[in-house]
């Protein structure tokens, strides 16, 4: 049984959403940070270790997260568990943007 | 948006902009508080700063396809160039365009009336990056990445191109390891125009393979 991420001949028969798909800004940080983050002037993640968290992502994610929402998930798994941030920081801060930008008034 | 410099037939204006979907996932609001989350922790523990973010994201948006069809266009014009491009595609692409692909390895494929090359990365989404900017969303999605090597022909109907059946149609797939990059069939109809004029008939899904070079404007 190939991994879920070993698509190569997956029984699919859904035709190939051709859309072009404008970047949003999240996932050209996500992007950005990742390749900080495995250059090698800093080489604190390797892609390699990327990989592994995007492929070990449970079936579920892996077949409903977009591209960069698998990517960011696997990056922030990667710097808890090199002990570089906690869970718990990332949510806290990720909690309190969500509560600002609830309360900024939509522009007119 | 300059990742898109191709005619691409665009079919997502009757989709909503914020429905999720492959493209999208779920939830998209809630990541961008995510990525934010994360770049401020990196820059508090001071592994990265704004700066290094801002240019990494420069880069994203200065490489296009574009680079790519200069590299075609002048395979198209100069024999010489084109057997250095199919023999050591990373050295060609360093002395005309004076960047480095960033790959180990980045090979050339040529299509000819005889063999058509269709790329994939059936595990991921590896592409020569550098050199083409980033993949298409369809590129990294699921049923391009099952389907292309199991039935390339009906796959490449949906884009819109019919092979005929004497050509020999070979799927490479992509690993961290080996990037390619398609030259498609120079257009008939174009002997006279300048290395220039070549390189807007190139487009990104040529040289990826799952399309031909634009023919140039009068011919058909």
């Amino acid at each position: 049984m190939p991994g879920i991420h070993d698509r190569g001949g997956w029984p699919d028969d859904s035709p190939i959403d051709r859309s072009e798909h404008q970047p949003l800004l999240w996932e050209q940080r996500t992007d950005a940070l990742m390749r900080l983050l495995s250059s090698p002037e800093k080489g604190i993640i390797r892609v390699d270790e990327l990989r592994r968290q995007i492929e070990s992502l449970d079936p579920e994610r892996y077949e409903t997260y977009s591209y960069y929402q698998r990517w960011l998930t696997a990056i922030e798994n990667l710097v808890i568990e090199k002990g570089i941030v906690t869970a718990e920081e990332l949510d806290r801060r990720a909690a309190e943007l969500e509560a600002q930008s609830a309360q900024t008034p939509p522009p007119p | 948006m300059s990742l898109d410099q191709d005619d691409h037939e665009r079919h997502d204006h009757e989709a909503d902009p914020h429905a999720p979907n492959e493209h999208r996932g779920p939830d998209t609001d809630v990541w961008e508080h995510r990525a934010a989350a994360l770049q401020e922790a990196l820059v508090a523990k001071g592994l990265v700063t704004p700066d290094q973010v801002r240019a990494m994201i420069e880069d994203w948006e200065s490489r296009t396809p574009a680079l790519g069809a200069r590299l075609i266009a002048r395979a198209w014009t100069d024999p010489v160039f084109k057997a250095r491009l199919l023999a050591d595609a990373k050295s060609a692409a360093r002395e005309l365009l004076g960047i480095d692909p960033g790959v180990p390895e980045l090979v050339a494929l040529e299509n000819t009336d005889r063999v058509h090359h269709v790329v994939v990365c059936t595990l991921c989404s590896c592409y020569p990056r550098a050199i083409l900017g980033v993949p298409p969303a369809w590129y990294k999605g699921l049923a391009y990445r099952s389907r292309a090597i199991v039935e390339p022909r009906g796959v490449l109907r949906e884009f819109g191109l019919e092979l005929a059946p004497w050509v020999e149609v070979r799927v490479v797939d992509s690993t961290a390891d080996m990037r390619y990059l398609v030259l498609p069939e120079r257009p008939a109809g174009t002997e006279r125009m300048s290395e220039q004029e070549l390189a807007a008939l190139v487009t990104r899904d040529s040289m990826i393979g799952v399309a031909r070079a634009k023919e140039p404007i009068g011919v058909t």
